[in-house]
């Protein structure tokens, strides 16, 4: 259990202000922001693109390298996970689904094989 | 906000609340493993406690909290949760037109509670800006519910990971729940041909640029992604406007 800092506390602020920062980028100004088409069309990949920038390292590496064997249990949750998603196409608690049929599959493997 | 009653009043508040319930669970799965990882990796439980009500964003205080504890300098975590966030800044350009007929410091408020899944659901419920006083009302009350579900689910979760952090063992690996959460939506995202090639160009492209410093290959993978679904698109047959989503 670590100890209390100022540094750690002004840190913390100032990552809260990024939160902000970033969340209301584009509509803090009065200023009318003429969107270019191209942005406006790049909106339709952005947010994906994103997600699929943090996922996929998260389920691929280990320890900032590319893991070298199938016996890793993220990659059998992570297609359970999707697999269930698009077997109840996104209906009703699809994500909630997601993330238990996901689980089921990764507590297994993980603990009992330690993969 | 949701302290209002013309919004917490509006059906469109409840209808807000309504369709962010099932993804509450979600939502509260990862806050706890978000909790649980502060505590776990050695921030005092008042930083914990202080980070999950003031920063309000798993993925950057995940992204942080490693970097708090190896002690890097202030600005490079500040960058490094700027770069993790900077999806919202291009959901912030989504969301100008129906932000700014309000005053600047509930625009800043909305922005701060408006995480990736009410992002979506909102645009979803709202393709188009609303046109008049009332549907723009409809639209803000719709927001604020949506968010003080997310909001409580996400704190009230985190909170109770702070605490129970001494009671689960890190080993289990239940962070990766909050993994699962996000590829739940990605795959939500996944409407279009196309954006499934944005899937796969920006998860090789942030493998490959792992090594590239305060967790840029992530924004160079979603630039690399967007560039090149954009050059796609001319192959694509014509679709109506607004079809997306």
């Amino acid at each position: 259990m670590g100890n209390t800092d100022l540094w750690t506390v002004a840190v913390i602020i100032g990552l809260a202000c990024v939160t902000v920062i970033a969340r209301s980028f584009f509509f803090m100004s009065n200023k009318p922001w003429g969107l270019p088409h191209w942005a406006q069309r790049g909106l339709q990949y952005a947010p994906i693109a994103a997600l699929a920038a943090v996922i996929v390292p998260e389920i691929v590496m280990a320890q900032g390298a590319l893991i070298e064997t199938w016996r890793d249990a993220r990659l059998f949750a992570a297609v359970a996970g999707a697999g269930y998603f698009f077997w109840c196409r996104g209906a009703g608690q699809a994500v909630l689904g997601t993330i238990v049929a996901g689980m089921v599959v990764y507590l297994p493997l993980h603990l009992g094989l330690g993969w | 906000m949701f302290l209002r009653p013309t919004h917490y009043r509006h059906p469109a508040f409840s209808a807000g609340m309504a369709q962010m319930w099932p993804q509450a669970p979600g939502i509260a799965a990862w806050g706890l493993m978000t909790g649980v990882a502060m505590v776990k990796s050695g921030m005092s439980v008042f930083e914990s406690v202080l980070m999950t009500l003031l920063v309000f964003a798993g993925s950057s205080q995940l992204a942080a909290i490693p970097l708090l504890v190896a002690g890097a300098p202030a600005w490079v975590i500040l960058a490094t949760g700027f770069c993790v966030n900077l999806r919202f800044v291009v959901f912030s350009l989504h969301m100008r037109p129906y932000m700014m007929h309000l005053p600047l410091w509930e625009r800043l408020m909305h922005g701060y509670l408006t995480a990736d899944l009410t992002y979506v659901l909102f645009t979803r419920q709202y393709p188009k800006p609303g046109a008049t006083a009332d549907e723009r009302l409809a639209q803000t009350a719709y927001l604020a519910g949506n968010c003080a579900v997310n909001w409580g689910s996400w704190i009230s979760a985190s909170l109770v990971g702070v605490v129970a952090a001494n009671f689960i063992p890190t080993q289990w690996g239940l962070g990766f729940a909050g993994i699962l959460c996000l590829i739940g939506i990605l795959c939500s995202l996944a409407s279009t041909r196309l954006r499934l090639v944005a899937v796969g160009v920006a998860g090789v492209a942030a493998v490959v640029a792992y090594a590239l410093p305060l967790k840029l290959n992530i924004v160079a993978a979603i630039a690399v992604a967007v560039l090149l679904c954009l050059s796609l698109e001319r192959f694509e047959p014509q679709r109506p406007a607004g079809a997306s989503h």
